[in-house]
């Protein structure tokens, strides 16, 4: 059976393809597909064409076409005056702008949150496109810097002291930590018993002079306290003639630096340059609401990070407390959070803090527990070869932390990071329960003013404020997406 | 060690400074963890005890026994002003777990046909669902109770105008009415017949299924389950002598009259859990059909089972095991969000606690109070969702 050339009823070449039906193909095909392929198809297309229809028209209809776009007053919006059946009534919102923006904070100090912000954009975008170089610095800026020059900006207060306390702050725990690296790097050499009483002694007679003598409190006795230890312990390496160890007189010095910047605080040498303080019963309005969320999510890192690890440790009273304290902020609703913040807080601390204050201890408390639980899923991910490397290598557990597990867990939960900051900025409006005015508690006293009564008022302020929440949650959810894309083709390889 | 030398074989284990030694440094933090948080504690306690000295507030949970003195707008067991504290909070609770049930069960519902509206071959439909999500979704929670009570509830009509469905359903500004059981004596008997309805149903279903598997022969299991459960509560209704009758509501010339009405706050805030709750289930019943590879479908189809059967027998036992367990936190969600009732005024837990908190400050009792009754649900809801999950789960060999 061969065929040759001549065999007339075979073809020689093939036959072009034909093209697909006509009914098949172009926007006739993808109707018939998509929209009418059975007759249940075809009512359930027209039922919803015809819903979607009334709802983007009444929406539409509502705030464009039959708005009303000026006016002083009630007058303006109601039917009978206008002479028309009227929709939204924007010179509501004009009218109450301000009052939604930056609730009861002075007009004339307003630039300071407009300014705040302003750095705030200019800090956060360059951190979110991943293209930008410079990362590292970005963050301490972001999360180090700008929280203290966001506190002296919408707060007021002096200019320079919120630093010098910062840095008192920082310097005192630097020079702990470096007393601590020197008790126990010397351990293994002639340090004896002596020594470890007498440095422990120093600390504690300076503490207690720091405490009973000179009247401080808190951080300022434990910089009192170490700066005495630090002094013991050179002391003792002289008379030892051991080397001088370099960094324990850079602890010493920070430990000095941190008592004269505490001094200065509390001696009120700069208070001088300062912007007037506008207390925080006078913030309000979708400020509260940036200020509850931001302040949220930047805290809640830290005690996401620790509650996280904590739960992965191995020492059982750490992990327990750990757990319970993840679990049982999991398992009530934010709004108990924020009673126990704003009613129960008072109740365990001496003088009762600031009312924003509080429900921002509450709000943080409240998402480190679920951020810690994000987190603990990066970690998870984490093979454990990097681990074992990490281990390999000689690196102690902080360092095996923060320089190889850390950074690659920190990085697979960006989109996690993000949509716990979603679900913050949505859960922010409950802090209008108690008595704070975020945006949502704004619109409700502005619907209160009977100036502006009206039948539209009501819808008109729901329309301003969905626009504003959903344009928000939107765009950072979609953001999110974006970062989950970039992650995957990174590993997807 | 310092000089960088080894120590050579059968040399003794080198002499560690305590608190390098790994076992005693892990003590040497928890038990500085422990003395922190005992610390902690103990201030607390300590200035909670000057604080409540000075506001004159005795601790403990005697005042559960006070008179309340407050009216709640919706009670599921009876309830007066000169009630004690105690039962105002139970009746709290109870409102809670009426919302979170009613909730839960009608977001299932929605959640699992907005799931497969967004899988629909239809592109409007799935364009719908897909708005529905992405708006429901990115707009918070208190704000959405917030528009379904104040703008929908605008809306509706004074008492005297109330829109009306066959004149048995009524809804106006004071929610909606609808007609109200009267139970008579012997109408326990139609409960005793239902419960047993729904056990019989279940032991018929096991039979079947059994008989099956035994002798390959199929049984109509569902309609006869049907029959069962509705049919016995019928004929016990029947044979006491119809017990049960209902009140309708009339429309008078100012008001109604008659007939059970449902509270504003409460259908707003049902509404709100319900839609809010259900896109986040809609997305999550969605993935779990998608993670059902499709050869799954087509396996069914080359087996010769219909349709429908592919669909129960084969994808949906699949894609519940992927479901279940981001369901459970759904409903753990919708059982802890229903707590900004107190934003409208519904008399929840939360609503009454506040009440109470606010009538005798004791807001430590109230609090842990609250704390542990929604620990509570959570913990009895993640219990029963992980028994189903585990009897749904793959069996393996």
């Amino acid at each position: 059976m061969t065929t040759t050339a001549s065999d007339s009823f075979i073809r020689s070449e093939l036959i072009q393809p034909a093209p697909p039906p006509a009914n098949l193909v172009g926007p006739w095909g993808w109707a018939r597909a998509n929209l009418f392929s059975s007759p249940l198809q075809i009512v359930l297309t027209l039922f919803g064409a015809y819903i979607a229809y009334k709802l983007i028209w009444t929406f539409v209809d509502f705030t464009i076409i039959r708005a009303v776009w000026t006016g002083a007053d009630r007058d303006a919006c109601l039917d009978e005056k206008v002479g028309r059946s009227v929709g939204a009534c924007w010179p509501f919102i004009w009218a109450k702008f301000g009052q939604f923006m930056y609730g009861f904070y002075p007009v004339e100090h307003r630039w300071r949150v407009n300014l705040t912000y302003i750095v705030a954009l200019a800090l956060l975008l360059p951190l979110l496109i991943p293209s930008v170089p410079r990362k590292a610095l970005n963050a301490i800026l972001f999360f180090g810097v700008f929280p203290i020059l966001a506190f002296i900006l919408l707060h007021g207060g002096s200019i320079i002291n919120p630093w010098l306390s910062v840095i008192a702050w920082l310097g005192t725990v630097a020079a702990f930590g470096l007393l601590i690296v020197h008790f126990v790097g010397l351990s293994e050499k002639a340090l004896n018993q002596t020594a470890y009483g007498a440095i422990a002694l120093a600390m504690v007679v300076g503490g207690a002079v720091a405490w009973r003598v000179l009247g401080l409190g808190g951080m300022e006795v434990l910089a009192v306290a170490v700066l005495f230890g630090t002094i013991a312990a050179l002391a003792i390496g002289a008379m030892e003639n051991r080397p001088l160890d370099v960094w324990l007189v850079g602890g010493g010095i920070a430990a000095f630096g941190a008592f004269v910047a505490f001094a200065l605080v509390r001696l009120g040498v700069f208070n001088a340059p300062a912007l007037p303080v506008i207390e925080t019963r006078q913030w309000g309005g979708l400020l509260v609401t940036l200020v509850v969320a931001t302040t949220g999510i930047v805290a809640a890192l830290p005690i996401g990070v620790a509650l996280a690890l904590g739960r992965r440790s191995k020492m059982p009273i750490i992990r327990f407390l750990s757990v319970g304290m993840i679990e049982l902020v999991r398992g009530v609703p934010l709004i108990t959070v924020l009673f126990f913040a704003t009613y129960m807080l008072p109740l365990f601390l001496e003088r009762s803090p600031d009312a924003m204050l509080r429900v921002l201890v509450g709000v943080s408390l409240f998402s480190g527990a679920y951020m810690a639980e994000t987190i603990r899923g990066g970690l998870q991910a984490i093979p454990k070869g990097q681990f074992e490397g990490a281990m390999a290598l000689g690196l102690n557990y902080p360092r095996m932390m923060g320089l190889i597990v850390m950074p690659q867990a920190l990085k697979l939960v960006i989109p996690g990071i993000v949509n716990a900051f979603i679900g913050l900025f949505k859960d922010t409006t409950l802090v209008s329960i108690v008595a704070i005015f975020d945006l949502l508690g704004g619109l409700r006293a502005g619907f209160t003013d009977p100036q502006w009564a009206s039948p539209v008022t009501l819808y008109t302020g729901f329309a301003f404020a969905g626009i504003i929440y959903f344009a928000f949650c939107y765009f950072m959810s979609r953001y999110s997406i974006f970062v989950e894309k970039r992650l995957n083709t990174g590993r997807r390889r | 060690m310092t000089d960088g030398t080894l120590p050579a074989r059968g040399d003794v284990a080198p002499k560690v400074a305590f608190f390098n030694d790994p076992k005693v440094r892990s003590l040497i933090f928890q038990a500085l963890a422990l003395a922190l948080l005992i610390f902690v504690i103990y201030t607390a306690i300590s200035n909670a005890v000057t604080n409540l000295t000075n506001q004159r507030i005795a601790a403990g949970f005697g005042f559960l026994d006070q008179t309340a003195g407050f009216g709640i707008s919706q009670t599921l067991i009876p309830w007066a002003e000169s009630m004690s504290y105690g039962r105002a909070f139970v009746i709290g609770l109870l409102n809670t777990l009426l919302v979170a049930v009613v909730g839960i069960f009608l977001a299932t519902i929605l959640g699992f046909v907005v799931g497969v509206a967004r899988l629909s071959p239809n592109w409007v439909i799935s364009k719908i669902a897909y708005w529905y999500v992405e708006i429901i979704r990115n707009l918070p929670l208190l704000f959405q109770i917030l528009f379904w009570y104040l703008a929908v509830l605008a809306a509706m009509p004074a008492p005297r105008n109330s829109y009306s469905l066959f004149g048995l359903f009524f809804a106006n500004q004071r929610g909606i009415t609808a007609p109200r059981p009267v139970f008579e004596a012997g109408a326990i008997w139609i409960g005793a017949a239902l419960v047993l309805g729904i056990v019989a149903a279940f032991v018929v279903r096991s039979w079947a299924y059994r008989r099956q598997a035994e002798t390959g022969e199929q049984f109509p299991v569902v309609p006869t389950m049907w029959g069962i459960i509705i049919g016995l509560p019928v004929l016990a209704y029947l044979a006491t002598g119809m017990p049960i009758s209902f009140n309708y509501a009339e429309q008078g010339r100012f008001n109604l009259t008659g007939g059970m009405t449902i509270i504003p706050e409460f259908v707003a805030l049902v509404i709100a859990l319900v839609a809010y709750t259900a896109a986040f289930i809609g997305e999550i019943v969605r993935a779990g059909i998608q993670a059902v590879s499709h050869g799954q479908t087509e396996a069914g189809r080359s087996l010769g089972l219909a349709e429908g059967r592919i669909l129960n027998l084969i994808v949906i036992p699949q894609a519940l095991r992927v479901i279940i367990p981001p369901l459970t936190s759904q409903y753990l969600n919708l059982a802890k969000n229903s707590s900004l009732a107190v934003g409208i005024g519904y008399p929840d837990m939360v609503s009454v606690g506040g009440t109470i908190l606010n009538q005798t400050g004791q807001a430590i009792e109230i609090i842990a109070m609250w704390m542990g009754c929604y620990l509570t649900i959570s913990i009895v809801t993640s219990i029963f969702m992980n028994w189903y999950n585990e009897r749904i789960a793959l069996v393996e060999r």
